[in-house]
């Protein structure tokens, strides 16, 4: 008798939604296997997971994942999450979206979310350009590189994420690639354990679009450059690990303690009503 | 603290803005997200002193962006949610409108309109962003647009907003004004018990049953909420009634967009609300709403004192549009005044329903609303 063999993690996503609408060789399934991977090591109770993005390949990931999820506008899913997270502190909200949504129609809402330290944790799929639209130049594509609207090369200097997010205020602050399946599932454990903001960058492929123009025409070849040029060094500087071809300084960067603003809100809102009953009484 | 303590019943002389803050608590609304712009600041520092003391959420977001997502966000968490803006911030807004629209998540938009477009005349009046409300965000849709007249119509109105947002699942605005806005009077409060609440529809299925754009008879899908034991997917692209995005299906796009239209075209008989004044046998009528019509009443007074039969139409509801209302005293006036503080932009609906009736339209910009001689002018040219 022939039996039926489900994948262990089947039970995260949803079988509706399939199948995905990613290119062969794009990292996002990666990211999302990495993401089911953890909430399943961390046991987590999916009624209390919200998980949200913006626009672009990476945010139809939120749709995939079997919880409470939304699909934002363009650059906008922290401050939808914000919402969320200050309207019941109770909630896990985690986003999965791309650097495009974040960093630049969605940068605002980034540096201020970590400055405020909201409990709300990202997870940010870096492909180096607006793959979904075909490939344009973006925030954090490399200098030189060539996309559909820098035919010539791109001379626009690209964030550097992990040194933005930390400078913000970020509590948790780490850079993998799809490459560091093992050590990635574990960051995200430890991001979602945290108080306060947290942030992952992580580096993925994208050969039909990035690579195709630069050289890497497979997922294997990107791949390849992640494997030369990535070296792990826990709690260097974020200042300092700018991605180059020859270098993707990747690991933990900031991981502090610091009380979170829904918490801090409703201490807060708990001493103001104290004040008050000892005033009735 | 009990419910009662809650609201500040009585009597009070307050400021629109203030009015609209209580309406807000009073609505249910226990979380506020938003950015200073004059002339609607007045509500932000007042719900972030009030809002801790009764357990709610103030946050001051980055932008006006940000604020409306916010919004939504906790509208999603099941709390009651609402901001505020005047002209440049509402336009920062319109595409989350349009999100809140497509998701239909309940939620108040306060506009305290003031002078435009750009920068335009922060500190003075205007009723510019009218069609705004309607049309501003892209694609087809429909909305319910409510316009104050008094301090105690910032009160009540917002409560309505509320009301109908969550009966709906739509967004609601109001659109006030900068005079409104600012303007002190007298406040009656009802306790708790006489004022009427509405709460969206709950999910009534088992969570494997539960498609969360379902709608029921009256076209408005019940609503699960964050947390509670149901998992669903809510997208601003076109999807189906389980949320699940359908980007090609011209039957998916069709189903949904012609009933977020109709779940309030249907219904607008439920929603319209107008003040008709000296109607029956009015030669002339006066359409206003908002603070221009509280000279429009004096004016149509003033006249009847004068021999005019003149009357008034005050359209509460601006979106969607009295247009039977108007209809019916357009075939018996001889005669439709509208003065509007823009260059024209409600009187092109008049015009619409009036059909042959002429309608004579009064432009103010730039300084104080309308005074009941310049209507009342107006009146005597038309009637």
């Amino acid at each position: 008798m022939e039996t039926e063999i489900v994948h262990p993690l089947a039970k995260y996503l949803r079988e509706a939604m399939m199948p995905h609408i990613w290119c062969s060789g794009c990292g996002n399934g990666i990211i999302l296997n990495c993401f089911v991977q953890a909430i399943d090591e961390l046991k987590m109770d999916l009624n209390k997971l919200v998980v949200v993005s913006g626009i672009g390949c990476i945010g139809r990931a939120a749709g995939y994942v079997n919880t409470n999820s939304f699909h934002t506008t363009h650059g906008r899913p922290i401050a939808f999450a914000t919402g969320v997270k200050l309207a019941n502190p109770e909630l896990e909200v985690v986003i999965i979206s791309g650097d495009g949504d974040l960093f630049a129609i969605g940068g605002n809402h980034f540096i201020h979310a970590a400055r405020r330290n909201i409990g709300i944790k990202v997870i940010c799929a870096n492909n180096f350009n607006y793959g979904m639209t075909g490939g344009q130049q973006g925030p954090t594509t490399p200098i030189e590189a060539l996309t559909t609207t820098t035919p010539y090369g791109n001379i626009e200097h690209p964030f550097n994420l992990v040194h933005l997010a930390a400078a913000s205020g970020a509590t948790y602050v780490a850079r993998w690639t799809t490459l560091h399946v093992r050590k990635l599932t574990q960051s995200i454990k430890k991001l979602l354990q945290k108080e306060g903001f947290g942030f992952i960058e992580v580096v993925s492929p994208c050969p039909e679009i990035f690579g195709r123009y630069n050289k890497m025409r497979t997922g294997l070849e990107m791949m390849e450059w992640f494997r030369k040029a990535s070296m792990v060094e826990n709690f260097s500087d974020p200042a300092k690990a700018e991605i180059t071809p020859e270098r993707i300084v990747v690991g933990e960067f900031v991981d502090i303690a610091k009380v979170s603003y829904e918490k801090l809100l409703h201490e807060k809102i708990a001493e103001i009503n104290e004040k008050k009953m000892a005033m009735v009484s | 603290m009990s419910k009662k303590g809650l609201i500040l019943e009585g009597s009070h002389f307050m400021n629109g803005d203030i009015a609209c803050a209580e309406g807000a608590i009073a609505a249910g609304c226990r979380f506020f997200a938003g950015y200073p712009i004059t002339p609607a600041t007045e509500i932000a520092e007042h719900l972030a002193q009030r809002m801790p003391e009764i357990g709610g959420i103030y946050v001051q977001m980055e932008d006006e962006i940000a604020s409306i997502a916010a919004v939504i966000g906790a509208s999603y968490a099941g709390v009651k949610a609402m901001t505020a803006t005047s002209g440049p911030g509402f336009s920062l807004m319109q595409e989350n409108i349009g999100l809140a629209v497509m998701t239909e998540a309940p939620c108040v938009i306060v506009d305290v309109m003031r002078g435009g477009p750009s920068t335009g005349q922060p500190t003075l009046p205007g009723q510019q962003d009218v069609m705004q409300a309607k049309w501003g965000s892209h694609g087809d849709y429909e909305i319910i647009a409510l316009a104050p007249s008094s301090v105690q119509e910032m009160f009540d109105l917002t409560i309505e907003a509320f009301n109908l947002s969550e009966t709906y699942r739509v967004p609601a605005i109001l659109l006030a004004d900068e005079v409104v806005g600012h303007m002190w009077e007298k406040v009656v409060i009802p306790s708790i018990e006489k004022i009427k609440i509405m709460n969206r529809k709950k999910a009534n299925v088992p969570p494997k049953a539960y498609a969360p754009f379902m709608p029921d008879d009256d076209l408005v899908p019940p609503m699960a909420c964050f947390g509670e034991g149901y998992s669903f997917h809510a997208t601003g692209l076109t999807h189906d009634e389980h949320g699940y995005p359908q980007t090609s299906s011209s039957e998916a796009q069709q189903k949904l967009v012609k009933r977020l239209c109709d779940k309030i075209r249907k219904n607008a008989d439920k929603i319209i609300r107008v003040e008709e004044v000296m109607l029956d046998d009015a030669d002339v009528v006066v359409v206003a709403y908002g603070i221009v019509a509280r000279a429009a009443l004096s004016a149509v007074r003033k006249a009847r004192e004068n021999g005019i039969k003149a009357g008034l139409l005050r359209p509460i509801t601006l979106w969607p549009f009295p247009e039977s209302y108007v209809a019916k005293i357009a075939k018996q006036a001889k005669a439709i005044v509208v003065p509007e503080m823009n260059c024209g932009q409600l009187v092109r609906e008049v015009e619409r329903a009036a059909k042959e009736t002429p309608v004579a339209f009064l432009s103010k910009l730039g300084e104080e609303p309308h005074t009941p001689m310049e209507i009342l002018e107006a009146i005597r040219r038309n009637c």
